[in-house]
Parts: structure tokens; sequence; C-alpha cells
């Protein structure tokens, strides 16, 4: 089970918070134009990616806020954990 | 029978308490302390059991969790388990085990013929025989090998024994509480870390208690009690023993089992049997210690053939000799140890030594002791068959290719040590990269991945003294670390004896003409042809190796052979261990009963179940409930002998007809405020939400963004900022973590707070012609009129007392009204509707009700809305804006979702309207079509149409748009039923919809 540092509650078990996919992924904005291929691409294209990756999860029986996690797909090691408000860098 | 291999003045069991026990329904005598295996001993019993696949008779290996062999059924307070080790299981007055694997009785076994036929039973048997014919698989094959495998049996009645789970966080989890657990956990504890020390046996202290040891002027074993002791008193240490660490997951946890009650012959009240703890550590010692193993040679699964140190520890910790007549037989000094202890007792034993001439201060005090030792020597095959009575030695070569002239010796058990083998399992678990380490021949932990570190015997090192002082460093300096505190503790003189090094020898060549069988894996019988087999097939890498002849595979998970294996694998493809590498080890390390793993979480445990404010009321009036998710929800109310269909159709055609009301509380809710929460509502929804006016609802749909429609329910603008959401009872988690993520993530610059209100309300629809009747009289002091209160209007209400909202919605298709109040007044407001509407002859009505009369309205729910359909699917396009973006509507535009023959929601009458129509059926144009039938479409929802008074369902089918007025059929092969059936609209009662505004 991972051990996961909420940016707002401190270190919790994996079995609090609920898995949201790739964090980096970016809405088109509303009302804007968006071709069939950049909207697929955000709907549906994802790499599965082997290393080090920013998802998202939700502190679903804790805070309830959504926060930023990388972490590496392959060892589960976690580096680093963001609030939603704070841009992956 | 008396105890007469039991010794009067050696061993720590309590000799005035004597317990009896029965094994295979004979009555025997030991004491506390004994474990079963143990006492059977003292008894001179030794055929416990039979083996797997040849069904020879099979003794004691082990002393402990290494056992391979002496597998028993245990019955324990009207409770039966299988596959309980001997060895471990500790004895308590009146418990009873009996031999497994065996029929009719483990000294006569009829399966022991697999013995004589086992040319026939070789490796990959099972892969090669019982491939073909295909048909004999489920009536002969799977059969036999259910009967001749397996061990014990599980109980088939529930489990009343209670399990519990434990989460603790700790410093410093030490597992195993030899001399380095020890040293580590006091150096640890004394620095103010939080520790928590676990033991597997019932014991502290591991090799402490068995070896001729002086720590600081004391015994081994006093020097470990006296630890002990200090620890259990400091308040930051736990001390657990029966406890098995067994699995080392990610992030630093680890799952322990405690064997609570295991040893008692009742579970204690208000104690659990087994409990299950997920720590989770900062930083791991291993200090689990080295298991001895085998050398391999003819035989060697004779009853009486056992490990040195497991005899050792049978007469240094349970006074029990496992035999009068010893032969040893070692490639190190650890075999000498053994014989030492035997010759202090009185016992003289032989010391057959494969090395050459070994010179240490062990070897020393045998040769002074007067022991017999004959250097270069091995046992080329044990004798006997259902115990040990002699066996056949020679000397071998210095090459250790050639064996000289065999004799025979009589003896009664012969102790193996073929040196140790540290136990890795946890480190290698938690991703530490292993190496080989050429002095010990053996696997020890190299890079951790994890913060773990291992000790002593588990890293290969096997003398006191380091072990001692790493040990203190180690749990010293873990624990400055994280306590920042710098206590000092003095290193203890330590006085142990000096070995020399191990022979690299492990298997005995097979003398000229003889074909003995010698095994590696002593649970799953597999023997070193087999493995030979297994490489002349090609089977290369280690784990096919594995797979393919089982070795390493039982219950022991291969403690004992794994090693040995690897030897034979790593001389056949002549090539280094290393080279070769270890299968996997993945948890656990020992087996761990599904009791503990599943815990509390069993029956009404294993899920909540949440009932509405209004449930007890419901149970008095002979509710009939169903499982809604985890609510649960009243289907009908039974009258008299009626079942489900009758119940259902008269609470139906009473809301047609008069008035019924129905508990909603089960809707999610949403409360939704700030300045812009209109514009979220416009967002997350199809339709246009900016204009709703105070006071009033708005139905709407809310799609993912793949353009699925995701959820459906009503809002209404409570004030001017304030907004009251409702969602299906199925989805009302997941829409509101669906709005948490848009606000959060998409589009933090909306200032909106969203918060789940479903169990602050309790909600009771009210339906039917004489609802707005009964609502007047409910509310007489507000105006309900429909000027008053026009469809989908809302107010704020006084009932009698108690404030209520009233909403002008309806999923019945009559007028009809939702109030809510507080939870704390929902039975209230019940009893209030009821005794009230008793004039108006109001029925309540469950969800089997309220499903049939949203169905001959056609209106959607979860059923339609599930996962796989868009707005116009189910007809809700007049919903979808084209003026606004919203989430999910760019993909509306997908080219199959405006397909022009795209699938519609349309309502099914079978032609005779009479037959019921299965859900989940398929539509198809000609039923006697070839397979595959080509599926126009599918039932999604059926019900009995108090309306009309015949079947009616809805259906999601292909062109539904163009397909009214066709007549089709409906296939069930489920319930075998082909159904001549007529497409007509999904509106089947009151197309236009004017009850609702009338």
């Amino acid at each position: 089970m991972l051990y996961i540092k909420c940016p707002h509650c401190g270190w919790r078990s994996q079995n609090e918070f609920s898995y949201g996919g790739d964090a980096t992924v970016k809405r088109p904005e509303l009302g804007k134009e968006v071709s069939d291929k950049e909207w697929d691409d955000f709907v549906y294209n994802r790499k599965s990616l082997r290393g080090k990756h920013w998802e998202l999860w939700q502190h679903l029986s804790g805070c309830r806020q959504w926060i930023k996690v990388e972490r590496d797909t392959a060892t589960h090691e976690i580096f680093k954990t963001l609030k939603a408000s704070e841009e992956i860098s | 029978m008396n105890q007469s291999f039991r010794l009067e003045n050696i061993g720590l069991i309590n000799r005035n308490k004597k317990l009896s026990f029965k094994f295979n329904g004979k009555v025997y005598y030991g004491y506390e302390g004994d474990t079963l295996a143990s006492a059977l001993i003292a008894n001179g019993v030794h055929l416990v059991g039979r083996s797997f696949k040849y069904h020879r008779p099979r003794g004691f290996f082990g002393a402990g969790v290494d056992e391979p062999y002496a597998i028993v059924q245990l019955y324990r307070n009207g409770e039966t388990e299988p596959n309980i080790k001997a060895t471990e299981q500790e004895l308590f007055e009146g418990l009873e085990a009996t031999s497994v694997n065996c029929w009719p009785s483990v000294n006569f076994d009829i399966g022991a013929i697999n013995n004589f036929l086992r040319i026939f039973l070789p490796a990959g048997f099972y892969y090669k025989t019982f491939m073909w014919p295909k048909s004999f698989w489920f009536k002969v094959y799977e059969p036999f090998i259910r009967k001749a495998a397996g061990l014990g049996v599980a109980s088939i009645k529930h489990d009343k024994e209670r399990y519990e789970h434990k989460y603790e966080y700790c410093d410093l989890l030490i597992t195993g509480s030899g001399p380095s657990g020890l040293a580590s956990a006091y150096a640890a504890a004394k620095n103010g870390a939080k520790v928590i020390l676990a033991e597997d046996k019932s014991r502290f202290g591991g090799t402490l208690l068995t070896s001729e040891v002086n720590i600081g002027n004391q015994s081994g074993k006093e020097w470990a009690e006296s630890i002990i002791s200090e620890l259990k008193e400091m308040p930051n240490v736990i001390v657990k023993n029966r406890s098995q660490v067994f699995g080392y997951y990610d992030h630093n946890m680890l799952v322990m089992s405690e064997r609570v009650s295991d040893h008692l012959p009742k579970t204690k009240k208000f104690h659990p049997k087994q409990r299950l703890w997920y720590i989770r550590a900062k930083e791991v010692l291993i200090s689990s210690g080295s298991i001895e193993r085998p050398i391999v040679f003819g035989n060697n699964d004779t009853p009486g053939v056992m490990l040195s140190s497991a005899a050792k520890e049978y007469l240094k910790v349970y006074g029990v000799l496992v035999g009068k007549n010893p032969l040893i037989f070692t490639n190190n000094d650890s075999g000498y140890e053994t014989a030492i202890e035997f010759q202090k007792n009185g016992i003289n034993p032989i010391i057959l030594d494969t090395r050459k001439d070994p010179k240490s201060e062990i070897v020393d005090e045998a040769k002074n002791l007067g022991i017999n030792i004959k250097f270069s020597y091995v046992v080329v095959a044990a004798k006997g068959y259902k115990k040990v009575k002699s066996a056949d030695i020679a000397k071998i070569s210095e090459d250790k290719e050639q064996l000289g002239i065999v004799e025979n010796i009589k003896c009664d058990c012969i102790c193996v040590s073929g040196f140790w083998t540290p136990t890795i399992h946890l480190a290698s678990q938690s991703g530490n990269k292993t190496k080989f380490k050429e002095d010990i021949d053996a696997f020890v932990p190299g890079i951790s991945k994890q913060n773990e570190t291992t000790l002593g015997a588990a890293n290969g090192t096997y003398t006191l003294e380091e072990t001692l002082k790493k040990s203190f460093e180690t749990g010293h300096k873990l624990s400055k670390e994280i306590t920042k505190k710098d206590n000092k503790i003095s290193f203890p003189n330590v006085i142990e004896k000096k070995s020399t090094a191990h022979d690299k020898f492990w298997c005995v060549p097979l003398p000229k003409g003889k074909n003995y069988k010698r095994f590696l894996d002593f649970q799953n019988d597999v023997a070193v042809s087999d493995i030979e087999i297994a490489l002349k097939e090609g089977y290369r890498s280690i784990e096919h190796v594995k797979r393919y002849t089982t070795l390493g595979m039982a219950t022991d998970q291969g403690k004992t052979s794994n090693l040995n294996g690897l030897q034979l694998v790593s001389k056949i493809e002549n090539k280094v261990v290393p080279a070769i590498g270890h299968t996997t080890f993945r948890p656990p390390y020992t087996p761990v009963s599904i009791g503990a793993i599943v815990g509390r979480e069993i029956g009404k445990h294993s899920k909540p179940t949440r009932k509405s404010p209004m449930h007890s009321w419901h149970e008095k009036n002979n509710a009939i409930f169903v499982d809604a998710g985890v609510w649960l929800r009243p289907r009908y109310y039974k009258q008299g002998n009626e079942n489900l269909f009758e119940g259902s159709k008269r609470e139906a055609k009473n809301v047609r007809t008069n008035v019924g009301v129905c508990d909603v509380t089960t809707l999610g809710k949403i409360d939704i405020k700030g300045p812009d929460a209109a514009e979220l509502l416009n967002r997350v929804y199809t339709n246009s939400w900016l204009k709703l006016p105070v006071g009033k609802a708005r139905y709407g749909v809310m799609l993912r963004e793949d353009g699925i429609v995701m959820d459906d329910g009503t809002t209404t603008r409570i004030s001017e900022n304030h907004y009251h959401m409702t969602t299906t009872t199925a989805q009302a988690a997941n829409v509101l973590s669906h709005l948490e993520y848009y606000l959060q993530l998409v589009w933090p610059e909306l200032n909106v707070n969203v918060v789940s209100t479903t169990e602050q309300w309790a909600g009771a629809a009210i339906a039917g012609p004489k609802s707005r009747d009964l609502l007047s009289k409910l509310f007489p002091n507000s105006d309900v009129s429909n000027e008053g209160l026009p469809f989908m209007g809302f107010i704020e209400g006084d009932l009698f007392g108690v404030k209520a909202r009233i909403f002008r919605i309806s999923f019945s298709g009559e007028l009809a009204y939702e109030l809510n109040v507080e939870s704390d007044h929902g039975i209230f407001m019940w009893e209030k509707i009821m005794e009230i509407g008793e004039a108006f002859k109001i029925q309540p009505y469950g969800i089997e009700a309220l499903s049939t009369l949203r169905i001959e309205m056609g209106h959607v729910a979860g059923s339609e809305l599930d996962g796989r359909t868009i707005p116009y699917d189910n007809s809700l396009e007049g919903l979808v804006s084209k003026k606004k973006d919203f989430i999910g509507k760019r993909s509306l535009s997908r080219k199959a979702f405006k397909a022009e023959d795209r699938q519609k929601i349309v309502g099914v009458i079978p032609l005779d309207k009479k037959t019921s129509i299965p859900e989940g059926s398929h539509l198809v144009k000609d039923f006697n079509a070839p397979l595959p039938n080509p599926k126009l479409g599918y039932i999604s929802a059926s019900c009995w149409s108090v309306e009309h008074d015949n079947p009616f369902s809805l259906a999601i089918l292909k062109d539904g748009k163009n397909m009214i007025g066709e007549k089709l059929f409906v296939m069930s092969p489920l319930k075998n039923k082909v159904i001549p059936v007529k497409i007509v609209s999904s509106h089947y009662v009151d197309p236009k919809g004017e009850r609702v505004r009338s």
C-alpha cells in the first residue's frame, strides 16, 4: 500500500485516496474550436509510461482535495506531491 | 503411553502442567510449552503423514516454520483447520490432530502404490499425461487429481472465530528476536525510538535459546530474557511473540499475522483468534536468522532424517530426544554442536563429517568428549521404511565424486547439516537486489530499495560477537537519526566457540548400481532425477524449472529445498549459482489464514449498510427490502400473501388513481453555493442554467468528456447563490468527485463550494392525482395551488412546526411533489403524510412500483444511462444546448454519435399482450436466422403497465427513430424465450405530459 503525502493533511495511506489519471493533460478551453485530433488526445490518448509520471489523486476519505503526485510507475517511488493549484515544474 | 524420549533435566517446558492430546485417535501426553511435534517425538511418534505425490511415509524434518513434512489437520473447539505445521502448533489440553494425505490410515496408505509406480510420475507428469483427450478432463483427470492431490480438508462450516485488523506506525520494525533482533531493538529503544519487535515463535531469543554462548557473564538465554523483560517495560516498545511478519510491501508497509489464540484450547471472550497488523515503519531491521539446509542423499526423506539444528532444538528447548542412537551427518561445525548436546545428555552419537581434517574449537571439544567422528565420510542412503533403522555410509574421495566401500551402521535418526541459508525473503520482497556470498554458498541481501537493513545470520554473519556489535550499532544509528537522541550502550563481553569453514558439499553421489530417490523438495516430492529430466527437456530458466517440477512450490515454499535445487541446476548447466539466480520471493513468507486476511469484513460487515431515517417504519409495515448499492430500500410493502408482482402492481395502480408516498432519501443531494454556482451548472449540465429563477427547479443531464451520459437529476435554485442538486442514488459519490475535479483543477477561478447533503435530508415523494389535496392539508399555511406552486416550482413550508422544502417535481409522470425535511424529522414527516393521507387512500410504494411508473412514462434511469448511451439515445437531445459549451459537448460531434441510424430508446409490447419480457433480452429481426443473429437492440427495463394492464418494456434499439410500428422478436436464450413484439413510443402513458402540469 502506497504512502502518500497529502499537501493538505500530511502522510496518509493509499486507501484514503482514489486515482485520477494523468496530471499533465490540459482540458481545452471552453468554447474554443478544437480539432478531432486535439480532442481525441485530450479524451482518450494517454502514454503508458514506465518511470516518473505526474498523476492525479483525490484524497477522497480525507480533505477531498485533488492533488498531483509524481510517482515512478515501475518502482512506486513517490518523489513529490503538489496541491491542485500548484503548477508542475 | 509414556514419554520415553523425554529427558528429565533439560528443556524450557513446564513439567508441572501435563497436557493430554489426541493424534490419529490415540491419546498421548505432553507438557505445557511443547509443540505438537515435540510432544509426539517425546512419545516416540515419528510417522505423521504421507508425501504429496508418492505417499511415502513422512516424519519431522525441522522444528519450526521451515517444516516441509509434518502437516496435520487440526481440531480445536469444534472447528477444523487444514495444513497446520505440527512444529509450529503449540500443545494445548484436548488438542486433536490427524494425518493428511493418506487413506485409509497413515500406517497403511493405498496411495503409496504411487511410490512403486514412480517411473510414471516424473517431472511434468500432470502436464504430459492429462493433456488429452479433452473430454477426459472433467470426467476422469480432474476428479482423480483432486482426490490424490491437496493436503488437508477445509471446513465447509461458517468460521465462528473472530479475526481483527490493526494499523500501527513505528520508527523501527524488527523482525525476529534472536541476537541481532534483541540487540538492535534494545539500542533503538534506549534512544527513545518507537520500536516493534516481532517474534514468530512463542519464546523470544531465537538461537540464543539453544547455543552455548556467554554474553556479559550470562548465558545466551538469560541475556535474551533480561533484554526482553526490559523492553517489555518500555512504553515506546511493542514486543510481540507468535507474530510472523510475512509480507513487505510498498513504502515500508509490512504485514504481520499474530496468532493470538491458536495456542489455547478455546479463544477467550472478546479476543480474536488471529490479528493482522498493517505496520508502516520508518526503518525495518530484518533479523530473521537463517535456516539450516540439508545434504541430499539416498532416501533422505525417511522419517528420522532431520535437520541437526532441529534435533538440538528438540533437545534443549523441549527436553526431547529425536533418537537414542543418532547419526550426525555434517559438512560444517554446526553438526558438532548437536552431537555435543547429545553426548552431554548421555547419548553417544556418531559424526560423519564430509571434511577431511577440520580444525576448530568446536571440533576439538567433540574430540575431547570422546565422540566417534568419521572424517571424509558421507551417508549414502537411509535404510528403513517408516523410520530410520540404519544408514549406508561410505568414505568419499577428495574430489567428492567417488564413494568407497559401502558399510551399514545402526542408527535411529540421521541429523543433517549442510550449512545455513540466510532468510532473505523479506528483504527480497522489499525489492532488495540480492547477491551471492561465495563463502557461505548462499544469497544475502544486497542493495536496499526501501529503508530496510538485514542483520546477523539473515545477512550471512555467523559469529555472535560480530552480529551483536553490528546490531547494536545499527539500532543506535537508525534511531538516532529519527529521535536525535544519543544514548550510548556499553557492549557486553561475548564468549563463543570459534568455528571453521564449511565444506561446499551438498549432494552425495549414487553408488554404482543403486537408484535411490534423492529428494530436494520434501513436501512436493521433487527428486534430483526430476530436475535432471526438466533440464533434459529443455527447461533453462529457474522460474520454469520451478513450475515444471513444482520445486519449492508447496506450503513451505522451498525453505529447505531452493538452494540445493539451484546447486543442482548450476552443476548440470555448468554455470555458477549466481548466474542461475533464485526464483522471486513473494509474500506471504508463511501461509496466512483466509480468516485473518478478511478480518472483520464478513457478512453484514463486508460493506456498510445505509438506511433511511424512515427505515424502522418500513420494517414495521412489512416492507420487503432490496439492496440498492449500499442502501437498503423497500421493494414493496407486502399485504397478506401478496408476491412482488401483485404488491408492486397494487402500489403503482394506487399512485395512478389516488396518491402514494415513496422514500426517496437515498437520492444523492449536493449543496452548491457561491456567486459562480450558476456558471458551474451551466458548464456541467447540457442545458442552459444561467436564467433559472430563484424558487424554480430544472431537470438536467450531465455528460462525461467522452459524450456519454453520466447522470441526471433536478437542481433547484434555493436563493440567489444557493442551489440544491440531486443525483441518482448510484452516482451520488461520482458526481461530487466530478464537480470537485472541475472546481479544483480545471476551473479554479469559479467561486463555488460543493458539499454532499445526502444524509442531511430525508426525502418523501408524494405522487398521484390526489397529491395536491394531501399537500394542502399538510401545509395549510402555504399556497400549494397550481399557481402558487407550479410544475418545477419550489417553496419552503411549515409542516406542523418542522421546516420543509417542497419541490414540485415528478418521476412517476403523475402530479407529484417531493418533500425534504432534516433527517431527524424524517420519521415525523412520514407518519404525518400517512396519517393525513389516509383520507385520500394513500399507500406507501416501494422501488418496484417506482420503476413501473417511470418505465411506462418513458423516463430514463440507471438501466438506460448505463455508461454506453449519449443524450440522443435517451431522447434527451432537446436538453442539449446548441449555443453554449459544456463538459462533453465536443464529443457529441463524433461521426458515430451523429449517425442517422443511431440507437434510440423505444417502447416494446408483446404481440399477445401477456408475455413478460425478460430484461437484458435481445431484439432481432428473425429469430430463425443463422448465428450469429444480428442484434438490433436490447431490453433495458421491463414492467407490467398498470395503465394499460399489459407488459411494457423500454429498449435501446438501432435506428429506433424509424422503427416505431415495426414487428420484431425478443430473444432470451438464458430464459429460453422468443417473444414476437411490436415497437412503440417510449412514452406509453400521458405522452404529452399533461398530468404533471395539472
